[in-house]
């Protein structure tokens, strides 16, 4: 399993959570943390790299009424079509200067 | 003097930009580091852009325009660490009687760039001692110094005095395992390079190895990264906001990197192009021109240089490092939804 639950947050409600990503450091998190941190009904989104020599990433979601679960999956599904259209992009452009 | 200053101040309100100042680095007043902004995904490819501006096998040089930090550095990232490539990871030392120690060697060995493409190859189990076909590669390399029998009278130079006093990466050869040698070639396997010096040895000095190379990403050894650098920086913009002539324009050109200030025929200075300017500021040193110029750097225009080993071309690395980002997201994605 490469996310877990940071245990703390029982009484809080479904909107408050803090997420372990297994063998994930800034590359993730910061672009994450860009994406989430925009949306409407979040609160506070942060991500921490505790220790430098564990390979752990510490991901924090506080919200308003929306479960961090929704949140953290709505984050990976836009942080996915940023790069399919980046991928996109790019390969078209590639194309096109290649012929010129 | 009027006219140039509406129109800098017009130009002005069109990017975001950091303003390099004498004493400091300043954001524009109306910006907040892009922290306000909603997200979302119409608007990001609405105003997303990319310009290729230079390509070969080796190296490129392209534009991400409108795209926040966060992203471009996501990638810079992946490009280093995480896009994997092939490198000799194993050394079997049978005999070496050169004057390099054997840990030495090996490691020398495994920072030479192999031509493998990486996306043939499979990793390799942890556990397994034993390679396939389908994730090792094997080279080997046997070179002994003797002493040249046809020596030219008189010299003293090395090369003839010696054979082999040299061990280059071109000497290494491939061993196929299994179907490998119907599948690639020996070019598109062994070293990038034929010319790199791998040690130097005299007449009874014996080199005999085995080579194991494997797949594996820069986050474990900086010999599996696939570039050589991939970097990125913020696009600089010099404004001129009065006329400068005579000793003065020359002054200001001597002030920027060659190429970015231009004279015109009236003894006029203009900014030809501020792309290759390094920003050094040197310009507020001279308090005669030290009023006549905005330095700043657009913050959402990326220059994205990408130099490659040799193994993959720049933009099958960059293309590579985007596809790792969607599929990690997909991955996560599966998880959470079977959570």
């Amino acid at each position: 399993m490469k996310i877990s639950e940071l245990p703390g947050d029982e009484d809080s409600g479904l909107t408050n959570r803090t997420y372990v990503f297994q063998n994930e450091s800034h590359t993730l998190g910061n672009a994450l943390k860009c994406i989430i941190s925009r949306y409407e009904d979040v609160v506070f989104c942060g991500y921490t790299v505790p220790h430098p020599a564990e390979s752990k990433m510490h991901f924090r979601i506080q919200a308003k009424g929306t479960p961090a679960l929704d949140i953290l999956k709505r984050g990976l599904k836009d942080l996915e079509k940023v790069c399919d259209h980046t991928l996109e992009l790019f390969e078209k452009e590639v194309k096109a200067f290649q012929k010129s | 003097m009027s006219k140039y200053n509406i129109s800098a101040m017009s130009k002005l309100e069109e990017k975001p930009r950091v303003f390099l100042e004498e004493f400091r680095v300043k954001n524009a007043p109306n910006d907040y580091g892009f922290a306000d902004e909603k997200w979302s995904f119409k608007k990001f490819t609405k105003k997303f852009r990319i310009i290729i501006v230079r390509m070969n096998d080796f190296e490129m040089e392209f534009d991400l325009i409108g795209i926040q930090p966060a992203f471009a550095n996501a990638f810079r990232r992946l490009m280093l660490s995480e896009v994997p490539s092939m490198a000799i990871e194993k050394v079997a030392i049978r005999n070496n009687t050169s004057i390099i120690q054997d840990e030495v060697l090996a490691h020398r060995l495994g920072l030479i760039p192999l031509k493998a493409d990486p996306r043939l190859f499979e990793y390799r189990a942890k556990d397994s001692t034993e390679g396939t076909e389908f994730d090792t590669l094997e080279f080997s390399l046997k070179v002994k110094c003797t002493n040249n029998k046809t020596q030219i009278k008189d010299s003293y130079r090395p090369e003839d005095l010696y054979e082999n006093h040299c061990v280059y990466s071109s000497q290494i050869k491939w061993h196929p395992i299994g179907n490998q040698a119907s599948v690639h070639k020996e070019i598109d396997v062994g070293p990038v390079h034929g010319d790199i010096l791998i040690s130097k040895m005299r007449p009874g000095h014996e080199l005999d190895l085995h080579l194991v190379a494997v797949k594996g990403i820069g986050s474990d050894h900086a010999k599996f990264s696939p570039v050589a650098t991939a970097s990125y920086r913020l696009l600089p913009e010099i404004i001129l906001t009065r006329e400068v002539t005579g000793s003065d324009a020359k002054l200001l050109q001597t002030c920027f990197s060659p190429g970015v200030i231009d004279i015109d025929s009236n003894g006029r200075a203009f900014v030809k192009d501020a792309r290759y300017d390094v920003c050094s500021r040197n310009v507020y040193k001279y308090d005669e021109i030290k009023d006549a110029v905005v330095l700043s750097r657009i913050r959402d225009h990326f220059i994205f240089t990408v130099e490659s080993v040799g193994a993959m071309s720049p933009d099958v690395i960059f293309s590579e490092a985007v596809k790792i980002l969607r599929d990690k997201c997909k991955c996560l994605l599966e998880e959470l939804n079977t959570l």
